[in-house]
């Protein structure tokens, strides 16, 4: 049934890359249309977000953009369709899942047995709602309107491809597998920046690949050091979880630690691995970046938990301290940096940076080496995986916004934009509980997340918890004028049409945000399912 | 007396028995000239079909002999084991794609029958290279796959880059060939045998000794040419370049094969106390990855660019060269990296030979929306060289890695991870531009024939990596005679 989550949305993804693209006007496949059907085409194509908004379409272009929208619109319900089946798989696996600790439901495949890798999956405490919130993500992206720029099939099929390699890599329990899904997921996320981004996306995707591809390589060198040190020899990993193979300490441990960290540190990104996310986020296109931010971010923090934490915990504790101090600065600066940004989309890519602070502070915390302090050790562990969790559907509707207000306005300046709350009232809801959620309101995601993270940081290095608490006070000031920048005050006359959002756009973003609220008023079936996997880990009783 | 002659007509038998690919690319060879020779000229291309036919059963063959028989056959001077058979299969599959690739290129060049009996002694020549384990085989099989190979690159008579590729091809091969045969005869000196085990068994076993040093430098020299490593690697970019496309996919990889094998041979019958090749041999890698790398990133001609990358792939395959012996991945790791460079160089190839040559990189430039097929071949062999998985390429760095780290020699591990990230600028120069730019014009094709060998070969990159396997089980038991 796992399987069927990570396959089918894969070979869907094939499927669609295969559909031949139909002869309409304005294709610069078939002149069929106009002498300038090219420029009428790419008209439509921008035009295909503004449909949604304005039903107002370049009349010369009509027939050829009506028979374009309506092709495309055929190609999203369907990729929606098949998107909407993992999700309820995963929805079923969580429905079975009994929260005993060890990896459950699991369907394993021998697969190069001469090298020791299997094809295995099975979820824990950890992996299942970072899986469930992948497939719940992808779906909403998925359905999110986006300029297709006249290539809707492959479109698609990159992102359910990379909704299968996403879920399939948090299901992976070898750690084979779990590099090929870490690497495919970046080579789709590439593509979809350089292909659908806007401003510099060539130079913004190379950056991505480049700096991901670097760390994924440290990381598949790491991954070789410690299958070359288990006996017998195997990439799966409950088995290197029994062995144990590397010591606490010495340099190969050390180097091996270092290639892993390097790799999830990019992924993540820990200062000072930061620089390749802002241009990466602000130049992909909306539904893309709600991706890369709520999905591909995390797996940087759910190799730190699966793997150093569970597979190298001595080296981990050796390390905890200076982790949890870069994790504060990434949260300071993450903080301080999104204050100074007047781009709205660079703004969220650095309260980013400052929430996988967070999450990197509770991991730290949670695998510190503290005598009798094993239940703030899981709480704080708790609180940074439920923080993934929230973090991923929080900034997912922030970015899925700021692709809202792109599509309207063509400009992710703030300042000029202002009184919106007049004009688009779905659209300011939405917006101003995502905020909200972000900066860390009671009874919303991102408290239930933020508070247990450093309730459990204070008992284990009160220091750094009151210093990067200083964060959560920087975030709210931001979020705040970034409400009031958008949505209060005069409302400019350029925005007088203003359209609020579409029903899809409203319909996606509450499925987000409705999540958020459950998990901030009643986080009991979250946490427990999450208390299974990090109670054992940190050696509570 | 009779018994002993029906004994030595059977030990006869079982060694041309070992042969027998071998005397089928000869016969092929020879039948195809006497076709082109007799046939008008309409029929030329008739050539095409026999030279498939040739290498598909001689391919055919060598899959029987696999898991047969683990031994030295002509009197040591020729191996029969996995190691050599595989490169036969991987020689041969790759030759029958080039011959995909060369049949429509050639149509209507006039005299173009005699080009497979080039072909095919070229690959027979790269053959013989893997398999023998003799000075003088040695010999012989290098100036038939170089001899032959000249002549392919400069099949173009009235190419001036393809004139240019050849002279420095040719130049820099006898260069590095001038003082083979002198070395040849310093190692016959000291271990009285030319054969790899008579040198295991004669050559000095200690202490420093000059002629020892002299003579195993002289033999390695043209194997660097024949790999293309540093120092002998300036030809590869020129010939890339100049030669046919259907050649430069044929030279730049296929004659490696055979290199790399008899490499690993020759290495290991050295006395490892006398003379320490290990660092030498990972000084090598580092400069030749590094070289080719760095070189790729400012070409802006696409077959220049796959030439250098060429040269960074050499750098990454002598990792297993360093591991031989230390690691168990080494000799899997060789074969693999071997099968799956050639099969993704002939992929990339055959994308320019299919876009007729063309390799501007404004060629290349809205590849995805005017030939979506092409494109999707040249991404999977570009993802594969830098090591993309599930692609081919991705096992073959994997294991390449891990045999270097296993052998002690990390630091190599790290330097080729270094590359491989500086690899995806130039790459991606290749890829961005096909991906995400607009159409910039029609891009013609050259016909059927080309691309599905370029599809097939793309194919089997995605196929091998998912089902890698059955390889690398076959490659872990496979013997590198005489070690």
């Amino acid at each position: 049934m796992l399987t069927a989550a990570i396959f089918i949305p894969i070979v869907a993804a094939i499927v669609f890359a295969l559909v031949p693209r139909p002869a309409i006007a304005g294709d610069d496949e078939s002149p069929v249309g106009a002498p300038d059907s090219e420029s009428g085409g790419v008209l439509a194509d921008s035009g295909g977000v503004l449909v949604l908004a304005e039903s107002a379409v370049t009349p010369t272009a009509l027939s050829g953009a009506d028979r374009r929208a309506a092709y495309e619109r055929t190609i999203q319900i369907a990729a929606t369709a098949v998107a909407a089946v993992p999700l309820l798989l995963m929805v079923a696996a969580w429905v079975r899942f009994e929260g005993t600790g060890a990896f459950e439901q699991v369907e394993a495949v021998s697969w190069i047995p001469t090298l020791g890798v299997g094809y295995r999956v099975g979820i824990d405490g950890l992996s299942l709602p970072l899986a469930a919130m992948t497939a719940l993500i992808f779906v909403v992206a998925i359905a999110y309107p986006v300029d297709l720029r006249g290539r809707a099939a492959p479109y698609f099929a990159l992102m359910l491809f990379l909704m299968g390699v996403s879920i399939g890599l948090f299901l992976a329990l070898d750690l084979f597998l779990f590099f090929v899904f870490w690497d495919l997921s970046l080579v789709g996320m590439y593509f979809l920046i350089g292909v659908w981004g806007h401003g510099d996306a060539q130079r913004s995707a190379l950056k991505f690949f480049v700096y991901t591809l670097a760390g994924s390589l440290a990381l598949l060198l790491a991954i070789l050091g410690l299958y070359l040190a288990t006996e017998p020899r195997t990439f799966d990993m409950a088995e290197i979880i029994r062995q144990q193979p590397l010591p606490a300490t010495g340099l190969y441990a050390t180097l091996v630690f270092l290639g892993f960290f390097l790799g999830f540190a990019i992924k993540t990104p820990i200062i000072p691995f930061h620089t390749w996310l802002p241009p990466a986020h602000v130049d992909a296109p909306g539904p893309a970046s709600a991706v890369l931010a709520g999905v591909l971010l995390k797996m940087g923090a759910y190799g730190f938990v699966r793997v150093l934490m569970a597979i190298m915990p001595g080296t981990f504790e050796r390390f905890a301290l200076p982790l949890a101090i870069l994790a504060v600065v990434s949260i300071l600066y993450g903080s301080l940096v999104a204050l100074a940004q007047s781009n709205l989309k660079r703004l969220i890519a650095y309260t980013s940076v400052n929430h996988m602070g967070y999450v990197i502070l509770g991991l730290a915390a949670g695998g510190a080496s503290v005598a009798g302090k094993a239940n703030a050790q899981a709480i704080a562990l708790t609180g940074a995986i439920v923080e993934m969790v929230a973090h991923g559907l929080i900034t997912g509707a922030l970015f899925l916004i700021s692709g809202s207000l792109l599509a309207r306005a063509h400009t992710y300046e703030m300042n000029e934009f202002g009184g919106l709350a007049g004009r688009a009232r779905a659209l300011t809801g939405l917006t101003v509980v995502a905020a909200f959620a972000s900066l860390g309101l009671p009874a919303l995601a991102g408290f239930v997340a933020e508070f247990q993270i450093f309730a459990g940081t204070l008992a284990v290095y009160p220091w750094l918890a009151a210093v990067g608490l200083a964060g959560i006070v920087i975030t709210a000031a931001l979020f705040l004028r970034m409400l009031q920048q958008l949505f209060l005050g005069p409302l400019p006359p350029r925005w007088a049409r203003f359209s609020d959002l579409g029903r899809v756009e409203v319909v996606a973003l509450g499925a987000l945000i409705a999540l958020v609220i459950v998990i901030g008023v009643i986080p009991a079936w979250l946490l427990n399912v999450i208390d299974s996997f990090a109670g054992p880990l940190v050696g509570r009783e | 007396m009779s018994d002993g002659m029906n004994g030595a007509d059977a030990d006869m038998a079982a060694m041309v028995a070992d042969v027998i690919p071998e005397i089928m690319l000869i016969v092929g060879g020879v039948a195809i000239l006497l076709y082109a020779l007799f046939v008008p000229r309409r029929l030329q291309a008739g050539a095409a079909l026999l030279a498939l036919a040739t290498t598909i059963g001689a391919g055919a063959v060598s899959l029987s002999m696999l898991s047969g028989p683990q031994r030295l056959t002509f009197f040591d001077t020729y191996a029969r084991d996995d190691a050599a058979v595989w490169s036969k299969l991987i020689v041969l599959v790759a030759t029958a794609a080039v011959i995909g690739l060369s049949a429509p290129w050639f149509r209507r060049d006039p005299r173009h029958g005699e080009y497979y009996t080039l072909l095919l002694f070229s690959s027979l020549g790269a053959i013989l290279l893997a398999g023998a384990t003799d000075l003088k085989e040695f010999v012989m099989a290098m100036v038939l796959s170089s001899a032959t190979g000249f002549v392919l690159v400069a099949y173009h008579r009235r190419s001036s880059p393809a004139s240019e590729g050849a002279i420095k091809y040719y130049l820099l091969g006898a260069f590095t060939s001038a003082g083979t045969l002198i070395g040849v005869a310093y190692l016959f000196g000291l271990a009285g045998s030319t054969t790899l085990t008579g040198l295991d068994a004669g050559l000095p076993s200690s202490g420093t000794n000059l002629a020892l040093i002299v003579g195993a430098a002289l033999v390695i020299l043209p194997l660097t040419f024949k790999i293309g490593a540093a120092p002998a690697h300036a030809w590869i970019p020129d010939v890339s370049q100049g030669a046919p496309a259907p050649v430069a996919a044929f030279v730049t990889s296929i004659p490696k094969v055979g290199g790399f094998l008899f490499l690993a041979r020759f290495l290991l019958a050295l006395p490892a106390d006398a003379i320490d090749w290990r660092p030498l041999v990972a000084v090598l890698a580092a400069a030749t990855m590094t070289l080719g790398n760095l070189a790729a990133l400012w070409q802006e001609d696409v077959r220049r660019l796959l030439g250098w990358s060429a040269v960074s792939q050499t750098g990454y395959g002598l990792m297993a060269i360093v591991a031989l012996e230390r690691s168990d991945l080494a000799l899997p790791s060789l074969l693999f990296f071997l099968l799956a460079y050639v099969l993704g160089n002939t992929a990339a190839f055959g994308v320019v030979t299919e876009l007729r040559g063309r390799s501007e990189l404004t060629a290349y430039t809205g590849l995805a929306r005017s030939r979506p097929w092409l494109a999707g071949a040249l991404a999977i062999a570009l993802l594969s060289f830098i090591g993309i998985p599930p692609l081919a390429g991705f096992f073959a760095k994997l294991a390449l890695f891990g045999a270097a780290i296993e052998a002690g020699y990390t630091w190599l591990s790290v330097l080729a991870v270094i590359n491989t990230v500086i690899s995806i600028a130039y790459y991606g120069r290749v890829l961005a531009p096909a991906y995400f730019g607009e159409r910039a014009g029609p891009a013609p094709v050259l016909g059927r024939w080309a691309a599905v060998a370029t599809l097939a070969a793309a194919t089997a990159v995605i196929v091998i990596g998912i089902v890698a396997e059955p390889f690398f089980r076959a490659f872990a038991d496979a013997a590198l005679l005489p070690g």
